[in-house]
């Protein structure tokens, strides 16, 4: 038997934050059709997720999911990364279950896309830097800083 | 001009992922909480006397956790919910899903689905329709554990005497809405 809570509560809890972290990854424009399909997918989703433990998290993923598509399908544009004030409500309250993805969300906004973009989305060097719109070498160096900011917090 | 949360109920339940919409609908007795599902009325409760987040929890363990809040499906449940509380709907004409419900429970719900308007029948009455007759306690029990009162009238079952009984909503609901069906209450 299931203990995942009503659907209703991951909008009411968290459609704030998953609409900032997108208006921060593909600007006020894009950000609604991405909110839409965000949404959606965790719906189809939902009722086969085994870990809720973090579903802040999952839709948060979901969403660079969605970001990533809403860019590839503009054609490579340079992603827009939030500056760190407009995402500031997105991450206010850090809560223990939160975990990696809080850490995640403080990092400063190349650092943090480098990290959401390697490993919430799994893309390679060469697609974090297009989707960043500077070199490969940039993209693994940003990618390297927070990893290690990553390590340090948590050690 | 539709929010965005209205775009993504509406596109959830064209794709047939809405399993359980709810909404509050106002009434002479306080608001009520409504639950569809694609196959009809699921639940109706009294936030009154039974905390609103118990009962989407319900929902989402029994029948799935692709509960959202989405008014737009409930529109028919609630424009016939209004007008049986105006006196001028005297039989809903809506599908039942009978989820959260089994066995004798269910026999004896579906037995009190069929009382009239205006009409009442015993506690004993519905034991015996459902099978058993002497089952007048579980009987009760079944009334109180109504998941669609209203439109399920368990406020139109009373006790052999005529006496009131109980009521999920409260006894002054069950007596206005006698009172409102033309029944006399002594």
């Amino acid at each position: 038997m299931t203990t995942l809570p009503p659907f209703q509560v991951l909008i009411d809890e968290h459609a704030a934050d998953v609409m900032a972290v997108l208006r921060g990854a593909v600007g006020r424009g894009d950000a609604e059709d991405c909110f839409q399909e965000t949404f959606l997918a965790a719906l189809r989703a939902y009722p086969r997720l085994e870990d809720d433990r973090n579903l802040r998290g999952w839709l948060l993923t979901i969403a660079h999911r969605k970001a990533i598509d809403q860019h590839r399908s503009n054609g490579r544009r340079p992603l827009p990364v939030a500056e760190p004030e407009e995402l500031a409500g997105a991450t206010a309250e850090p809560e223990l279950d939160d975990g990696i993805w809080t850490l995640v969300g403080a990092l400063p906004p190349k650092q943090r896309a480098a990290v959401a973009l390697r490993y919430a989305c799994d893309l390679p060097h060469a697609e974090i830097a297009a989707a960043l719109g500077c070199s490969p070498e940039a993209a693994r160096r940003s990618l390297h800083e927070g990893i290690k900011r990553l390590r340090k917090e948590m050690a | 001009m539709k929010t965005s949360l209205e775009h993504l109920t509406d596109r959830a339940a064209a794709e047939g992922l809405l399993d359980v919409a709810y909404a509050t609908v106002d009434s002479p007795f306080g608001s009520l909480l409504v639950a569809t599902t694609p196959r009809g009325l699921v639940k109706i409760s009294f936030p009154r006397f039974y905390d609103t987040d118990e009962t989407l929890e319900e929902l989402a363990t029994k029948i799935s956790p692709r509960v959202l809040e989405a008014p737009a499906q409930l529109d028919d449940v609630r424009r016939q919910l209004d007008r049986y509380f105006e006196g001028r709907l005297h039989e809903f004409d809506l599908r039942l899903a009978w989820r959260l419900t089994e066995g004798f429970r269910k026999r004896a719900q579906q037995a009190i689905a069929r009382i009239p308007y205006g009409k009442t029948r015993s506690y004993t009455e519905i034991a015996r329709s459902a099978g058993n007759e002497r089952a007048v306690r579980a009987a009760g029990t079944a009334c109180g554990a109504n998941p669609i009162p209203i439109v399920v009238p368990c406020h139109r079952v009373l006790r052999s005497g005529g006496a009131l009984g109980g009521y999920g909503g409260g006894l002054p609901m069950k007596e206005g809405l006698l009172r409102m069906e033309g029944v006399g209450i002594r």
